[in-house]
């Protein structure tokens, strides 16, 4: 996994609430067997239309947008399926950053194991932020010191410090697991021992 | 302390926990499809690492497959190449696999309970966001990503935090013609689709445990619409009826171990939960969703809500879009909704009491002229099970089309799916925008309300065909 750095980008802002991984990606795409190659089609159904053309004024289809890492959508985004091919849309895309006031639970987490920072923020900074997307300025998104520098003004995010650690470092979960190896042995014995039918099939 | 079934649950498979609560915990069962996992396994493949224990997993193909003559195999290149891929990791890494010809093939979700390997107080886990439907027998079971597929893979472990405990209580009795579905949609309607973020809902009270297995399949299946990591009942001796001598249950000494361990799953009395909240049987009646949101639902008594009366401008703007892409006017009644489509299936409501709610209904009547109507069986057990009934002539008989079993057009990742603008009374649990197709229109119902709308030719009361 890439090491999360600090970001600098014109953020992509998408005014709806409850956006869903159908939406992020839907269905047809799944159908690969990569993870890579996805981009093209992130949010297919809003971006492209029914000849497959670029609706022209869909956000992520219009300059400087197209090269937006940071994307600011409405609550709850990321609902729905587990499919992670939506965070892999969206970094195939370019997006490294997504702010929301909130987030789908299997999103949220789909989200780390890719290298892609989803931030927290109450309704009135999404409105400010939202601001500098309108106006086309940058901001700045700082993981390490977790804050958000746009104009002269500032904010911080709180965010797990584990999570934080593992997108700094592009650190490989199934590693670190794997290092717990001899507990989870000690684990299985036990389970042996006491619920001899989790592993006698 | 006082512990809910939850706390108990999760304590019982911490394998490590770090300071900050950050806990790997073992998973007992894990499910395998064939979207979900050929990057899992890629990255198994790409590390040299092996699959810990692969009798633990059980895969099948479903989403991709066809639900018409499959005979001549699939016909869209990449989903058959999604599936003989699936076909070749498994044999690969010795992962037992339900293959598309397999008479036990079916949806992930029906599968699972119907083999046994679905039990109580174990957690399961798939990369499908509707693994909550297992928690119907007192299991933790809930959706992952592919990258933790892969991680459940190479180290039967998850690494995940914990959730907040969220009860809510369902007393007293469902009146006519109302089923688990219409519970479910009441009570997404009522917490909103972020409701349960955050939390592992238990569902409880006296109307929950009168509720058959399959029923109580439908509440936890639809969970994860409102937001929940998992949901999950009590184990009871329906549960332990339901599992005993299923192909994959304990056997023998086993079974008792396991039943003695199994009857004791429950919440404490002192219990806290975070979070807590109450229906009552007789408020719920026939539900159907309006927008493409699975909280935008009424009964069917109701009108479509208007914008205007909304005060929350996020809410208001949210309405006015599913509105629009719905094609419906605030203020019309919704059984005066004309429908071009109906879909019975999905692991929602595919399985075997489903098709009989149904079949009870549309016994010797027509399905609208102007209506398509399928059912797609949840697995090959369910659909032979069907036939031995004689559900499939009552259903062909009255106009059904009779589908070979999978997901169908509950995502439409196979060629069954809406047209643009095509409305559908759908049995599923998703009515997002392009869920069913580009385009198409869904209303969620229970079996029965979708079978009332085949005849009726609109969204309709079941209570009017029931004897
Ligand atoms: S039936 Fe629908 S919800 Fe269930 S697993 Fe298949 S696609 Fe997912």
């Amino acid at each position: 996994m890439q090491k999360f750095k600090t970001i600098k980008s014109i953020p992509a802002y998408l005014s709806i609430v409850n956006i869903d991984t159908d939406m992020i990606i839907p269905k047809q795409f799944l159908k690969t067997i990569k993870r890579t190659g996805l981009g093209k089609n992130l949010f297919y159904e809003m971006r492209y239309n029914e000849k497959g053309n670029p609706i022209e004024d869909f956000i992520l289809n219009t300059k400087p947008f197209n090269k937006s890492k940071i994307l600011i959508a409405g609550k709850n985004f990321g609902c729905g399926s587990s499919r992670e091919h939506a965070p892999w849309a969206l970094l195939d895309f370019g997006i490294t950053c997504v702010i929301s006031s909130s987030y789908a639970d299997i999103f949220y987490n789909n989200c780390f194991k890719n290298g892609i920072l989803p931030i927290i923020l109450p309704d009135t900074k999404i409105k400010e932020l939202s601001d500098y997307s309108k106006r086309k300025e940058e901001i700045t998104v700082n993981l390490e010191e977790q804050k958000i520098t746009y104009g002269n003004n500032e904010t911080t995010f709180e965010i797990d410090q584990f999570k934080k650690k593992c997108l700094l470092e592009g650190l490989d979960d199934i590693a670190l697991s794997l290092e717990k190896n001899p507990k989870i042995s000690e684990f299985e014995k036990k389970l042996v021992a006491n619920k001899p039918w989790i592993l006698n099939d | 302390m006082s512990k809910t079934l939850y706390d108990k649950i999760w304590d019982e498979h911490l394998v490590h926990e770090q300071d900050d609560g950050t806990s790997l915990l073992y998973v007992d069962r894990h499910l395998v499809h064939e979207v979900t996992s050929p990057q899992a396994f890629e990255g198994l493949r790409n590390s040299k690492r092996q699959v810990r224990q692969p009798n633990l997993t059980l895969a099948v193909a479903d989403h991709n497959v066809p639900t018409s003559d499959r005979s001549k195999g699939i016909a869209d290149v990449e989903s058959k190449l999604q599936v003989e891929t699936l076909e070749k990791n498994c044999k690969e890494f010795g992962i037992k696999l339900f293959g598309m010809n397999d008479k036990r093939q079916g949806i992930v979700h029906i599968i699972g309970p119907e083999q046994g390997f679905t039990q109580p107080g174990s957690i399961i886990v798939c990369g499908d966001s509707h693994t909550a439907t297992h928690g119907a027998f007192g299991s933790l079971a809930f959706g992952i990503g592919t990258s933790e597929v892969e991680h459940v893979l190479a180290t039967q472990t998850l690494v995940q935090k914990k959730s907040k405990n969220f009860r809510i209580k369902v007393d007293g009795e469902l009146s006519i013609g109302v089923t688990s579905k219409d519970v479910i949609l009441q009570i997404i309607g009522k917490i909103g689709t972020a409701g349960g973020t955050g939390y592992v809902i238990e569902y409880a009270g006296s109307l929950i445990s009168s509720l058959s297995v399959e029923q109580r399949m439908t509440i936890c299946n639809m969970t994860i619409e409102g937001g929940a990591r998992a949901g999950l009942i009590e184990p009871d001796q329906k549960i332990f009826d339901y599992l005993k001598d299923r192909p994959m249950s304990p056997k023998k000494d086993d079974w008792n171990k396991a039943l003695d361990y199994w009857s004791k799953l429950k919440s404490d009395n002192e219990a806290k939960f975070d979070k807590e909240i109450t229906l009552e049987g007789k408020d719920i009646m026939p539900m159907v969703t309006w927008g493409t949101s699975p909280q935008d639902v009424i009964s069917i008594d109701e009108k479509i809500p208007n914008p205007e009366s909304e005060t929350d401008e996020d809410r208001k703007n949210s309405i006015e879009r599913s509105l629009k892409y719905m094609g419906l006017k605030p203020g019309t009644a919704i059984k005066d909704v004309k429908i071009d489509k109906v879909f019975i299936g999905s692991c929602t409501n595919g399985r075997i009491e489903d098709l009989r709610d149904a079949a009870k209904i549309i016994r010797n009547k027509k399905v609208a002229q102007h209506v398509y109507a399928m059912v797609v069986p949840g697995s090959g057990l369910v659909k032979q099970q069907a036939e031995q009934e004689g559900l499939d002539k009552v259903f062909k008989e009255s106009g059904f089309d009779w589908r070979e079993p999978g997901c169908s057009m509950c995502l439409a990742m196979n060629s069954d799916k809406l047209k643009p603008e095509e409305r559908c009374a759908s049995t599923s649990n998703r009515n997002f925008e392009g869920r069913q197709g580009r385009g198409g229109r869904t209303h969620l119902v229970s079996p029965g309300m979708a079978a009332a709308a085949a005849i009726s030719g609109s969204l309709d009361d079941v209570r009017k065909y029931q004897s």
